[in-house]
Order: C-alpha cells, then structure tokens, then sequence
C-alpha cells in the first residue's frame, strides 16, 4: 500500500466506519438536518441536543463511503460538550484540514480529527469528509434546506 | 487479424502512467478511448479544413460539408438505415431521446396516453419522459427488472394497453450489461399494436454488437459517439423518414430553415430540419472515422475479444468470496457491476485508482435499477476489446489490496 492510501485509511478511520459511534437517532433532539451528497448518494442525518449555546449530544444515520461515515462518527463525539461558536470554528479547521492538510497552529483544537489530513491528497474524497460538516453548520444555523457539498 | 498489443499501440492513452502506475482503463461503459485515426481526424480538420458547412462557396467550406455528410453515409451504412435522410446528428443518446420526447412526443401524444420505459434505464431514457408527463399530463409505465437483471416481458405484456403510445428501451444496460433481447421485445410490441413507436437507446449497444435498424423494426435509435471511440458531443439520432417528416423541429436558429421572414418561416427538409445552429462538425468527422475504426476490426472480432474478457474477469471474480456480481443476465456485453462485502464502492475505487486500475463506483445513472436492487451503489469494470487479461489480474490484486486494508 502506498503512503497516501495508509495516510487516508488509517486504523482509527476503519474503525469509527465499522463500527460508527452514537449511530441512532438520539431522543429530546432540538436540531436536526440532512446531508445529501448527490454525486454519490452519500446521505446522511444529523441529530443535536443543545442548551442554550452548549451542544450535550449528538448523534447521526445514513449510509456512505468509509470516509464519510467515519467523518460523521467522529464528529459526533467530538463535538459533545462544545459550545455552538466552538464547533463552528471547529468546522472551519476541519474544512481547511482536508483541502490543504494543513493543522492550524495549535493542533490539540482538532484532537482525533487530525487522522483526516490525508484526504487532502484525494481531491474527489473531500466531499465525502466535509459532508457531516456541511450537515453540523445546517443544523446548528437552524437552516432547513438539505446539506451540499458540490 | 491484428495482435491485441498491436491494436493496443493504436491507442496513445493506453501508454499514460496514472498514480505511478501504467493506466488499466476499465471504465469503457463511462467512456472510451480514442484510437489515432480519430484524434488525427480531428486535428487535421482544424489545422487545414476548419471551415463552417452548408454554406459556403468557398473550397474549406465546400471540403468541410463533403466530410461532415460523408459521415452521415458512413452512420447510415452502419445501422443499416434506409436513407441519409433518417440520420439526424445530435449532442448525444441524451439529445436524441430528448428530441423524440419534445417533438414527437410533445406533438403527437394526448393526456393520458402512457410511455413504457423499464427498471434498467439510464436516467436520459427517464428524465426527458417525466419532463414530458409534466408538460402534457401524459403517464410513465416501468417493466420489472428480474432477480438476474433481465427485463421481466411478462411485465412489459401486462403493462401494454389503447394508452400505450411509446416505449423506450435500452438495447443494453450500463450498469449491469444486460443484452436486451430488443428484437423479441419489437415484436411483442407491434404485433399488439404496430402504431406504438419504439424507441432504442443504443449508447452501450453499437459499440458491442451489429446494428440493423430495419431488421429490429424500431421506429428511433440513438446512440452517441464517445462510447464508440469517437469523440463526446455528438451522437445520433435515427429515426423513420415517415415519422421524421411528421414531426416539427424541436430547436430553431440556423441551418434548419429554408427561409425566414417575419410573416412565415419555413423549414429546411430532412436532416437539416434537426440541426439548429452549427453543428459539431469536427465531433462528427471524429465519429465518421470511429466507425471505421470499429468496421476495420469488425463487430464479430470485437464481441468475440469482449466475451473472453468478460468470461475471465466473471470467473476471476467469483472466486473472491466477498464479491457479489450485480446483474448475472443469459446475455451479457462486457460490464459487470458489483459490491465487495459492506465496503463502499468509493472506497474501493480510491485504492483501485492507486493501483492505476480505472473503474467506476456510483450508481451509474440508474439510481432506479439500484434501489431494485437495493444497493446505494457499485463498483463497475467494462471492457473494451484493447483491454488484457492482465489488466483484468490488475483489477483482482487492487480487489485483494482493498479487503486487506478493510480486513
């Protein structure tokens, strides 16, 4: 395997795909939203518990790629805990992450995420990456429309 | 006959390096490749004929229609059509279907008549139907698609009625290379009602097979020239002069008239009638010398090549026991679609793509097909007759390096 294939399909990747973490529809959410990427079907929804500015939990359903499911998986772990403001800025890193692989100054703010830097070198997977993303910034602006990435 | 690694050198792609690697282009039914004759074709016309047609006087203008026409022979001669006057170019399949619906279909249906299509069909031979039902209230009528992705005729019997109007098939299936028994399928249609007009979409079909428009007994058949190793942006639409002649022109503007005044217009006579505008004329030289590409090798040499691939790549294929073949049809062109246990047709086809290994993973413009068979998508290799058995091996490692990485 070569090294931009084991930087994009690393362990923790395969893993959170496998066996995606807080995979359900949560009870009491307050925000949802779907993702929907046409090009290749990925579609995926998003649900959120929040008081006031504070996300307390989250979780996800929908079908993709490898990429996209873990993507989602792990955002919705990540994002536990953090206020609304938080993970809208945490959006922002994620994006600039997969499109130039480039962590911002102080990496800890991306933790785990930081596996997903590969994707970078795959132009045609960084839709696959950001589609939770996309979803999350729906959801926490209360827009209605369905998520985008193209 | 000419060795494969021979044919191999007629095509300059084959020798591009993707990734490292040496490219093994097993995406055929998305597009295919361009032998020399075709790309030298059109670069000759526009560095030493580029010229409009049908209308100059001067000598390029002149050289220009003879070459652009001569194709329109050469199409006619292929499908076997009665006249020049039946081949209308156009962008594409897409085009073509679109014009029938907007023309015929817009002038010569009434609400509530009914349009069959099936399961199988690509979103062009869906999309331009629906757009017609929403303009005249007309009905969409869809043949089953069985277990082993063959149209269910039994469906078709039932779904037959007074309404039936049109129904448009195609002559093979992209996603799962199902070779429609179309000829059968003509019968069962005119001989309950031989003014239903049938309409083929060949754009995986000319490529494959030989064509005889008069001997399937269709009404319109399209195809487009990048899937026959001509250029993209043209096609063909063919369809019979008495209907043609029936139908008024579904896009305006030049080439297509005969005079123009602001008190009445009238319209140039077949084909022209058709062609709007200035068309792709070094798309259509392209595809003139496609053809004769493929009558040089000949259909029964191609089909024969095509077959021992698929055969190899079937056999090499069912013995990887994660693999599910989509599509499992008595007649088959060289596709074959299919999942790798529960990983995603993406994921697969990023790291085929590392390996140099061109596939396509999606739904292949079929969503309907896929939710039949109720997968969000496949991995889909097609062959051509210039690809190797190695090139299939190539695809079976990049299987292998998949599900180890996935393990």
């Amino acid at each position: 395997m070569n090294s931009e294939l084991k930087s994009l399909y690393q362990e923790v990747i395969i893993d959170h795909s496998k066996r995606p973490r807080n995979f359900k529809k949560i009870d009491n959410f307050n925000k949802e939203a779907e993702g929907f990427n046409p090009l290749c079907g990925d579609r995926l929804n998003l649900y959120l518990k929040t008081d006031g500015n504070k996300i307390i939990d989250a979780s996800f359903q929908g079908q993709g790629c490898a990429i996209s499911t873990a993507s989602a998986s792990m955002l919705t772990e990540i994002i536990k805990g953090k206020s609304v403001d938080e993970a809208l800025k945490l959006f922002e890193m994620f994006h600039a992450l997969v499109t130039t692989g480039g962590a911002p100054k102080d990496e800890t703010q991306l933790g785990k995420l930081a596996v997903f830097a590969g994707v970078h070198e795959f132009p045609a997977r960084v839709k696959c990456a950001s589609l939770s993303w996309h979803t999350l910034k729906m959801a926490l602006l209360n827009k209605t429309d369905v998520a985008k990435t193209e | 006959m000419k060795s494969i690694s021979k044919i191999r050198e007629d095509f300059p792609i084959l020798k591009a390096q993707v990734n490292d690697k040496t490219l093994v282009y097993l995406d055929n039914a998305a597009t295919t490749q361009k032998p020399k004759t075709v790309i030298e074709a059109i670069n000759n016309y526009y560095q030493n004929q580029n010229s409009n047609v049908h209308r100059g006087v001067h000598s390029l203008s002149q050289l220009a229609t003879q070459k652009y026409e001569s194709t329109r022979e050469i199409v006619k001669n292929f499908i076997v059509a009665k006249s020049t006057d039946e081949i209308i170019f156009t962008r594409g399949t897409t085009e073509s279907i679109n014009l029938i619906a907007q023309s015929y279909g817009r002038s010569f249906l009434n609400a509530g008549d009914e349009i069959i299509i099936s399961q199988m069909e690509h979103h062009s031979n869906i999309v331009p139907w629906q757009i017609l039902c929403g303009q005249i209230s007309v009905k969409l009528k869809v043949i089953d698609v069985t277990d082993s992705g063959e149209l269910n005729l039994k469906s078709l019997e039932k779904l037959l009625s007074d309404k039936t109007k049109i129904v448009s098939l195609m002559h093979v299936s992209n996603t799962l290379g199902t070779i429609n028994p179309i000829k059968e399928i003509i019968k069962i249609i005119k001989n309950f009602n031989k003014d239903i007009i049938v309409s083929i979409d060949g754009a995986q079909a000319v490529q494959h097979l030989k064509v005889n428009v008069l001997d399937l007994g269709c009404d319109f058949y399209s195809f487009s020239g990048h899937k026959i190793y001509g250029p993209t942006g043209v096609g063909v639409l063919y369809g019979k002069r008495e209907l043609l002649n029936k139908m008024p022109p579904w896009q305006g503007g030049g080439d297509m008239i005969a005079s123009v005044s602001f008190d009445k217009t009238t319209y140039n006579i077949l084909p022209y009638k058709f062609e709007a505008g200035t068309p792709n004329i070094a798309g259509v030289i392209g595809l003139g010398e496609a053809i004769k590409y493929v009558q040089n090798l000949g259909l029964d040499f191609i089909y024969e090549q095509e077959k021992k691939l698929l055969d190899y790549a079937f056999r090499k294929l069912s013995q990887i026991k994660e693999v599910k073949i989509i599509g499992q049809a008595k007649e088959k062109s060289a596709v074959i679609s299919f999942i790798l246990k529960d990983i995603h047709a993406h994921d697969v086809g990023t790291i085929l793509d590392q390996s140099g290994v061109a596939i396509r993973a999606g739904h292949h413009c079929t969503q309907p097909l896929m939710e039949r068979f109720n997968v969000p998508a496949t991995v889909r290799a097609s062959f051509a007759f210039y690809n190797t058995e190695e090139e299939v091996d190539n695809l079976i490692d990049g299987i292998k390096k998949t599900l180890e990485i996935f393990k």
